[in-house]
């Protein structure tokens, strides 16, 4: 970069730290945590991510679970075409014995597969970071149950009833974990996260991981996490802690 | 076809709701619907008849893609709204609103497959009828 081009950029971050000073010295607008007002549109200046400490995971707890099918209005059956949203997974790593438990779900990724093969759009991801079918454009196809590499999806099959006023869902469309975006984009908190901490394991952190402030990023900062399959690159706004 | 479908029972709905008040109405102007639980439309009904269905869908695009949540033409407040003061519903008969009204112009609302169509709890509801939270 030549010496010029980078003083101006230097001028320019200069100028835009005082102008943001000026603007709001040390008083926020609204809830900077949850980073919009329910009337404005998500931003990309937030990146909705959790935390999952599989060390406070409890084997054969199902919380996170049971609190997702509540909250959504799924069924909570597990027949072979039943949705799941989440789904609590136990590994044991055999030369050692160690034995974990984890809650699983769409790991809202960066780079989306399940976005990218989807044909009709209908699949995508808000600017925010969050995942989501738009089950108005979906047609079922299912290629994003084959393109995701978590097994996040589900495809309804019959027709629903008993739908959550918030939640919409029915017969022939693709769906997943939508991080309770309807929670959130009302300052809420995902309820698998909820129940979690309401059994007093506290294993699943939620927040903004561009915010250098929030509890998600100190502990990202602070501890080894892992995406899962961090080899496939589709840098996941879900990460695991002990595994 | 849709398109087309939806456009013709809006003219019809117009046609034959048109001068009939908000209300019950058992006459052959128009379907008796459940009178609406308070207040006035967010919009003057004679262009809700018409035109309901562009309302929410372009309202729907900015609640689902951009994530805003109070919307002026939210269906969750259409059915708090409209919803029957007994079963809390705007399907199930000829007087529920939205089936009242659908069958007599003979037209299918294709929302319900997805969206509940029970009204929400009051506390939600009051917050949705205040910012048509949804
Ligand atoms: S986990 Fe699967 S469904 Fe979720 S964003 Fe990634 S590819 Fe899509
Ligand atoms: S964030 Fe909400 S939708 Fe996603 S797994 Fe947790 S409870 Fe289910």
């Amino acid at each position: 970069m030549n010496p010029v081009s980078k003083r101006r950029r230097e001028f320019l971050g200069t100028a835009a730290t005082i102008a943001g000073a000026m603007i709001a010295p040390g008083v926020f607008l609204y809830d900077y945590a949850h980073g919009k007002a329910p009337g404005e549109a998500a931003s990309g200046k937030v990146r909705w991510g959790m935390l999952i400490d599989t060390t406070k995971c409890a084997s054969g707890c199902r919380d996170c679970v049971d609190a997702c099918n509540q909250e959504n209005g799924l069924p909570g059956t597990t027949r072979p075409t039943d949705s799941q949203w989440i789904r609590k997974v136990d590994l044991k790593d055999l030369k050692t014995g160690k034995a974990i438990s984890a809650p699983v779900m769409c790991q809202h990724c960066a780079d989306p597969p399940c976005v990218d093969v989807c044909p009709t759009g209908a699949s995508f991801k808000r600017a925010d970071g969050i995942v989501l079918v738009d089950r108005h454009t979906c047609i079922g196809c299912r290629y994003c149950m084959m393109a995701c590499p978590y097994k996040a999806r589900s495809f309804v099959h019959e027709p629903t009833t008993g739908q959550k006023p918030d939640v919409p869902r029915g017969k022939g469309c693709v769906e997943s974990c939508t991080l309770c975006v309807h929670k959130v984009d009302r300052g809420g908190t995902p309820s698998c996260v909820e129940a979690c901490a309401a059994a007093g394991h506290h294993a699943i952190v939620f927040g903004d991981l561009n915010d250098p402030q929030s509890e998600i990023s100190k502990r990202v900062r602070a501890v080894a996490t892992t995406q899962l399959r961090a080899d496939l690159r589709t840098d996941n706004g879900v990460r695991y802690q002990g595994i | 076809m849709r398109a087309a479908g939806i456009l013709r029972a809006a003219i019809v709905a117009t046609l034959l709701l048109s001068g009939s008040a908000m209300g019950p109405v058992a006459s052959a102007a128009g379907p008796a619907l459940d009178p609406p639980r308070s207040g006035p439309c967010v919009e003057d009904p004679k262009l809700m008849r018409r035109s309901h269905m562009e309302f929410l869908r372009h309202d729907r695009d900015d609640t689902v893609r951009r994530g805003i949540r109070p919307v002026k033409h939210s269906l969750a407040a259409c059915v708090d709204c409209h919803a029957n003061a007994k079963d809390g519903q705007v399907l199930g008969s000829e007087q529920h609103f939205c089936q009242g009204c659908h069958s007599y112009a003979a037209v299918k609302p294709d929302c319900f497959g997805c969206h509940a169509s029970t009204a929400r709890p009051a506390t939600t509801a009051s917050a949705g009828a205040a910012g048509s939270l949804r």
